[in-house]
């Protein structure tokens, strides 16, 4: 009833805009590209305001990692329902290097600061299609290629959201309205003790070669000749 | 999710084999059901589910469901952040801290973010830029692109005749800038938001809000939550209203709430119909050698023929990457519905004058938009009670000049000035609930805006004639050269758009050539590059008034120019699944918002509506 819950959201290139890669080859253009919430990361904060709602959780804080602009999505999610809101202020170089270690070293950070019982982040980790709330674990179902899974776990604890944990609902024009009261703290990964140091370096960022067009063959012969011809067999 | 290309591939194979029986047996069929729908031989599918068509209040589906709303107030809320709303929404805040008053202006817009609607040429005069902000560039305005070299030629199948462009011609560009107008709209609204303007994009008006005594009370934005079948699904909630004193609508060419308000308060009574045309645009990232940084380059005739208003336009932009704006427009007046405005431009890539530049280079975006064309003659009364019109919405374009973007933000700046002294004045009472400001439109008059749409009245109405866009280029030379627009009389407009297209079996169908996949492609890889996408589970917003008339109207006496028209492949016609005939299917997903639709279609039973906020292209810097 005390819990605190710390839902990552994180903003993205929309899903439906099509990538182009920089001339220069370090990444993909992002000036002016439009960007949303990812989908996942909506099914996290939806998840998370059902506790509060069935008042299983006392508060939700919105994470996001990243620069100026991903105060917005922290807006559309305490606009859900979160109640306030954390933004790690990463940009330029440390912003293009920020890869998965850097931030779960910043989420970990985090929760230990803000005493946090359950993190709930988008799909990619643990993939949970339903969650049940009990006193001190949690009883989660997730689905994985032999069928569904039930577990129990203690908390603290970090659950991922699959598509059909819930149906997010929309941020409304009221709700967005209120959220520009909330609170968004800003932080620096440093006043975390975290070190943003990476061991990968980005060589370059191509586009994937185009499909070459198939060749149809007629006899099974010519399938076996056009695959030695090319050394496959 | 866009939608499958091989799906499309079957049904367009299908569609193809049934033309082709469709040509042998049916048309006797076809005459006898155009007469009655109830006689047809199939029935007629339900397509529409919006709201709009069938109201919620006699939908059993809808009972019980809550339909109230949370209202906010403020003083002044504007529908549409393009360059007039924010530019009003600009000056009402500067003209406010200047005299030490308090205000609230609120802008709402359909777009997910500002800009992402945006699309234009554009070639901008910085005139009324300059009287809103005399400190633009220090304030970092993106006008990167001082035009350094214009080109004006007659485009033949094969050649490319000059014009020389004289001084005081129309189309002259001399001290203007090329712009990417999503981009001085994100600016604008940045600035706008420093001001302290509220701004909400993502947030779709799509209602307008009345008084009891019928003035305007203000504006409600869009619900969310509605299956496509027009059911209420368990994320259902209502849209917000927001109330104002007076409410500025700048919803851009053609706008769905202005439709609405034309009706309401009789503004058309007294001029001709708004007539527009079609603009498509790319934009490429060419060869460095082929690259001018600041050349214009716009021709006229070819692949159009001489009684098809259009042209095209080739800017080249000097914002760091060798970047060229590229675009067609085609007048919406055009009589031949086997015409399609999107292969005219592919095609048109193909000349010789113009495919070497695009050689070598590769297309980063695509979209279209609906401009308007009828200038003067076609302003309407602009101010009712509780509200008033600005920017493209009643339609201020110079159309020789092409521009219109300079207009819309002084008209935009207009508005605020006559708002502001109106609404601080503590001695004004209002007769009505919703202020009425006919000062504005007095304003207006009496402003460079007018004489400028007043000298350039008579040239696009004069391509009407026997001698068609050439006719209309004489006319320019000798009644706007020499004679400045002075001419005594006013040439009027053909009508109605949609009344113009000729039927199917008097005209000639056109042999477009196939996209080559380097210069010019297909419809569905550029609609892609719109980034276009909405809510799949919503009602189709392109809602039809009769379901029927697709097929029984348009497709028999027309062959269904919505199929052609439609620059995002929204419309389309495919077989029943039992039995012959044909059923209109809409993608609604694919739409770029361009309004050609509800302009164009010849029954004009489309009726373009607005859906969930957010959705729609994700122009950036178009």
């Amino acid at each position: 009833m005390s819990a605190r819950v710390l839902v990552g959201v994180k903003r993205v290139i929309d899903y439906a805009v099509k990538i182009r890669v920089k001339p220069d080859k370090t990444g993909v253009v992002t000036d002016g590209v439009k960007h949303s919430m990812n989908p996942f990361c909506e099914i996290a904060i939806e998840e998370a305001v059902r506790l509060k709602e069935k008042k299983l959780i006392k508060e939700v804080i919105a994470v996001s990692c990243g620069p100026q602009q991903s105060q917005e999505t922290i807006r559309t999610a305490l606009a859900m329902g979160a109640d306030r809101g954390i933004h790690v202020d990463v940009s330029g170089k440390d912003y293009e290097n920020l890869g998965p270690l850097q931030v779960s070293k910043i989420l970990a950070a985090l929760a230990k600061k803000e005493d946090v019982r359950l993190i709930i982040l988008g799909k990619q980790g643990t993939f949970a299609s339903q969650v049940d709330f009990q006193e001190d674990s949690l009883k989660v179902e997730r689905e994985i290629d032999g069928g569904l899974e039930t577990i129990k776990i203690k908390m603290p604890a970090v659950v991922t959201a699959d598509l059909r944990l819930n149906e997010p609902r929309y941020a409304t024009l009221p709700n967005i309205m209120k959220a520009k009261k909330k609170k968004i703290d800003t932080v620096k990964p440093s006043d975390l003790g975290v070190d943003l140091s990476s061991q990968l370096e980005v060589l370059s960022v191509e586009e994937p070669s185009q499909r070459q067009a198939g060749v149809k063959v007629e006899t099974v012969e010519d399938l076996i000749k056009k695959l030695r011809d090319s050394g496959r067999i | 999710e866009v939608l499958p290309t091989t799906k499309k591939a079957s049904v367009c194979q299908c569609l193809r084999l049934v033309k082709g029986l469709r040509k042998k047996c049916l048309p006797p069929i076809l005459h006898v059901s155009r007469l009655n729908s109830s006689t047809s031989s199939s029935p007629v599918p339900r397509i529409t589910t919006h709201y709009t068509v069938y109201p919620r209040d006699k939908d059993p589906r809808w009972e019980g469901i809550s339909m109230e709303r949370f209202a906010d107030e403020a003083d002044v809320i504007i529908v549409g952040a393009g360059p007039a709303g924010l530019s009003a929404a600009i000056h009402l805040k500067q003209l406010a801290s200047e005299q030490g008053k308090e205000l609230r202006v609120c802008v709402v817009e359909k777009a997910s973010q500002i800009g992402a609607h945006t699309l234009s040429g554009a070639c901008l005069e910085p005139k009324s830029l300059q009287e809103l902000f005399p400190d633009w560039k220090e304030r970092g305005a993106p006008l990167h692109t001082p035009v350094t070299e214009d080109k004006f030629g007659i485009l033949t199948e094969k050649y490319r005749i000059p014009v020389p462009l004289l001084p005081g011609l129309p189309m002259r560009n001399h001290g203007n800038y090329i712009v990417r107008l999503g981009h001085l709209v994100r600016w604008l609204g940045e600035q706008a938001e420093q001001l302290g303007v509220e701004l909400y994009p993502g947030y779709a008006a799509s209602e307008v809000l009345f008084h009891e005594d019928g003035s305007v009370k203000g504006i409600a934005t869009n619900d969310v939550g509605i299956a496509k079948d027009g059911s209420p699904k368990e994320v259902f909630e209502r849209g917000m209203e927001l109330h104002a004193k007076i409410t500025i609508f700048s919803e851009g060419c053609h706008g769905h709430l202005a439709k609405q308000l034309y009706k309401k308060f009789n503004l058309r009574e007294k001029c001709e119909p708004q007539t527009y045309a079609i603009g498509l645009k790319e934009l490429w990232i060419v060869d460095e050698k082929k690259w001018k940084p600041g050349k214009i380059e716009h021709t006229v005739g070819w692949p159009l023929d001489r009684h098809s208003y259009g042209g095209s336009f080739v800017y080249h932009l000097n914002e760091g990457e060798p970047l060229v704006a590229i675009g067609f427009v085609v007048g919406l007046d055009y009589q031949n519905p086997y015409l399609s405005p999107f292969r005219e431009f592919q095609r048109w890539k193909h000349h010789p004058a113009i495919a070497p530049t695009l050689e070598g280079g590769h297309r980063i975006a695509y979209g279209a938009r609906a401009l308007n064309e009828g200038g003067f003659q076609s302003i309407p009364r602009l101010t009712f009670p509780g509200g008033l019109l600005i920017g493209c919405s009643p339609g201020f374009m110079n159309v020789p000049k092409i521009k219109g973007t300079h207009t819309a933000i002084k008209s935009g700046m207009l508005a605020a000035e006559t708002i502001f002294q109106k609404i601080t004045d503590e001695n004004f009472h209002s007769e009505t609930a919703g202020v009425h400001l006919p000062e504005y439109e007095e304003n207006l008059q009496n402003s460079w805006i007018w004489k400028e749409l007043y000298a350039v009245r008579n040239i696009r109405p004069s391509c009407h004639t026997a001698l068609g866009v050439y006719g209309g280029m004489i006319y320019t030379g000798i009644f706007y050269w020499i004679f400045r627009g002075k001419e005594p009389w006013t040439l009027k407009h053909k009508g109605l758009d949609a009344h113009q297209l000729k039927p199917a079996k008097d005209c000639t169908p056109i042999e477009y050539p196939k996209p080559d996949g380097k210069i010019s492609f297909d419809l569905l890889s550029s609609v892609a590059l719109s980034g276009t996408n909405h809510e799949h589970d919503q009602p189709a917003h392109l809602t039809l008034m009769d379901d029927s008339v697709p097929v029984n109207k348009n497709l028999s006496i027309y062959d269904g120019p919505e199929q052609r028209f439609c620059p995002a492949g929204v419309y389309e016609f495919v077989p029943v699944e039992t039995g012959d005939g044909q059923k209109l299917q809409i993608n609604a997903q694919n739409c770029v918002h361009c309004k050609t639709c509800d302009i164009k279609d010849p029954s004009q039973n489309i009726n373009w509506v607005v859906p969930e906020g957010g959705g729609g292209p994700a122009y950036n810097g178009m």
